[in-house]
């Protein structure tokens, strides 16, 4: 029996503070020069907290807004005013970034993370009216140090420092003073992607009506390493996301793909629970902040705010089947393979028209595609195009060469079987997921039939092979199959239970 | 443009033609590839 898509979080945290110092876009130009133009205005062109919360794609990765409701604003969507400023979304909320870094100092488990004692009680008592935080964990923030120690161990080189509104904040240490897998840069990386994963987490439970404890296994999927230096990238972010979220009896493994991670991550759980080995799965993964301000200078230049000022997250869970949730067909799953070649045309080829042609489905037979659903307020600027879009023109025009379509209804099947993009630009996070939330509620509400998810992931860049990479998967109306076969277990196990109760009177009967 | 015996530096977008399909066309006009590798700018 197939598993299900039981539930779906999301989460922003802006991070401005972290786009000046912490972007490569930015340290690679303060490295280069650090008296550029660019540097100098950096600051000019970064947005308020309340201006990226009224952001409509922002609204939307929460689930304020649905992505249907996104594409009826004209572009480019910075210009426009949004209805909703909400921090809370259906799915999760966008957190500022004083709160961000108190979790990040709640998520250090090595007392790496100093903070000023005044920040760190401002703080505590902002994260005190958080829903979802356990209190027992904010005794991380009383142990706050005053501001000229934090100094101190900057004027250390092994010392990453925190910036809120532009003034020092705190610093994360160093865990080893020559491992470089232990640097202080690794180690604030490491942080901020287990605390942007922690609070998916914390959403995730507390949206669904699974409790905490029912969690039997956590697969996270971000593009982050940690380890040391003996044994770098051996994780496990899993497992030290969910001892902070208190998912008690689960434990985990980390899965990497680049921006495919997600989708291989969904495939690998949809697969333990229909095995049966476990009854609920995590896939969640946080952000990181290399990429913040990765567009920067195409958006400075064109006198727009820089937009990829959030840290982002999600999480997933998959399930055993409920009779009510959509269903993972894992019975068509395509893959990109090793012979598969680097063509766009072969590459797309694999992922949709092959794996459904197996089944005898056409390419219209899946009603809205989740591909790369990158934001393209943030691309089209830097020259990097309209990401979704060319994937569902890549999709359609293959479609018109395998003769299911007309060359003329290529724009249709787009706006047909297309979405638009809302998602930050922070690499495995757009890849296919953000629209699970969506399309979860959209097949429950019979809206839908089948919805495709595709995963892609650059492998080249980490220069052991230059292959590309992808899978993806359909998601389907629940059949209804998982409440009957659960009810005739059930009454299975009954039936036998009685039976052997009847067999030992009997016994009794005789012996008496 | 001519590109016989010429030289080339491809870098390919993964979101559009990557390198390795950018290589296989210009190697067909006679283009000596001297470097060439795939970017990501998402």
């Amino acid at each position: 029996m197939y598993s299900v898509l039981k539930g779906a979080s999301y989460i922003l945290a802006h991070t401005p503070d972290m786009v000046i110092h912490n972007g490569t876009t930015q340290t690679t130009q303060r490295t280069i020069d650090p008296e550029s133009e660019y540097l100098k205005n950096l600051d000019k062109s970064l947005r308020t907290y309340e201006e990226c919360k009224a952001y409509l794609p922002n609204q939307t990765y929460i689930g304020n807004m649905t992505p249907q409701e996104l594409a009826g604003y004209e572009q480019p969507w910075f210009l426009q005013k949004s209805e909703h400023t909400e921090r809370e979304g259906k799915f999760g909320e966008i957190m500022p970034e004083d709160e961000f870094i108190g979790l990040i100092a709640i998520c250090d488990v090595f007392d790496l993370v100093k903070l000023e004692v005044n920040f760190a009680n401002t703080v505590r008592s902002k994260l005190e009216s958080h829903s979802l935080i356990n209190p027992a964990l904010l005794k991380a923030l009383e142990k706050g140090v005053a501001l000229p120690e934090v100094k101190q161990l900057i004027e250390d080189t092994r010392v990453e420092p925190l910036y809120f509104n532009g003034n020092i904040v705190g610093c994360i240490k160093a865990a080893h003073d020559i491992d470089q897998s232990l640097s202080a840069h690794v180690i604030f990386e490491n942080l901020v992607s287990k605390a942007s994963c922690v609070l998916s987490l914390l959403h995730l439970i507390g949206k669904t009506e699974v409790n905490a404890e029912e969690i039997d296994y956590v697969i996270e999927c971000s593009e982050e390493a940690c380890g040391d230096m003996n044994q770098r990238g051996g994780g496990n972010f899993a497992k030290a996301a969910s001892e902070m979220a208190g998912l008690v009896n689960a434990t985990g493994s980390d899965v990497r793909g680049f921006c495919a991670g997600p989708a291989h991550a969904l495939l690998h759980a949809a697969a333990l629970v229909k095995s049966g080995t476990f009854k609920h799965v995590i896939v969640a993964a946080g952000g990181s902040t290399a990429k913040l301000g990765m567009n920067g200078k195409d958006h400075v230049n064109k006198n727009m705010p820089i937009l990829e000022d959030c840290v982002a997250g999600f999480a997933v869970l998959i399930s055993a089947n409920d009779g009510v949730s959509p269903e993972i067909n894992s019975d068509i799953v395509g893959r990109h393979t090793v012979g598969t070649g680097s063509s766009p045309q072969n590459v797309i080829s694999s992922l949709t028209a092959i794996p459904l042609e197996k089944v005898g489905l056409k390419l219209s037979d899946i009603d809205k595609y989740s591909v790369e659903m990158q934001n393209p307020d943030i691309t089209k600027p830097a020259g990097a195009g309209n990401v979704p879009e060319a994937n569902y023109k890549m999709i359609g025009a293959l479609a018109a060469m395998r003769k299911e379509i007309e060359k003329s209804q290529l724009a249709d099947f787009v706006s047909e079987h297309g979405l638009v993009g809302w998602a930050p630009t922070q690499g495995h996070i757009p890849s296919g997921v953000p629209y699970l939330g969506f399309a979860r509620q959209e097949l429950m509400d019979k809206k839908l039939n089948r919805v495709m998810v595709i995963g892609k992931g650059s492998l080249f860049l980490g220069r052991m092979t230059n292959l590309f990479d992808g899978v993806s998967f359909i998601l389907q109306q629940n059949s209804g199959a998982g409440e009957e076969k659960s009810v005739s277990e059930t009454s299975v196990r009954k039936l036998i239970a009685d039976s052997l109760k009847d067999f030992a009177k009997h016994l009794q009967g005789d012996e008496g | 443009m001519m590109l016989r015996d010429k030289k080339a530096i491809i870098i390919g977008d993964r979101d559009g033609i990557p390198g390795p399909a950018i290589e296989e066309c210009v190697k067909t006009a006679g283009v000596q590839v001297v470097f060439s590798s795939t970017e990501c700018f998402v």
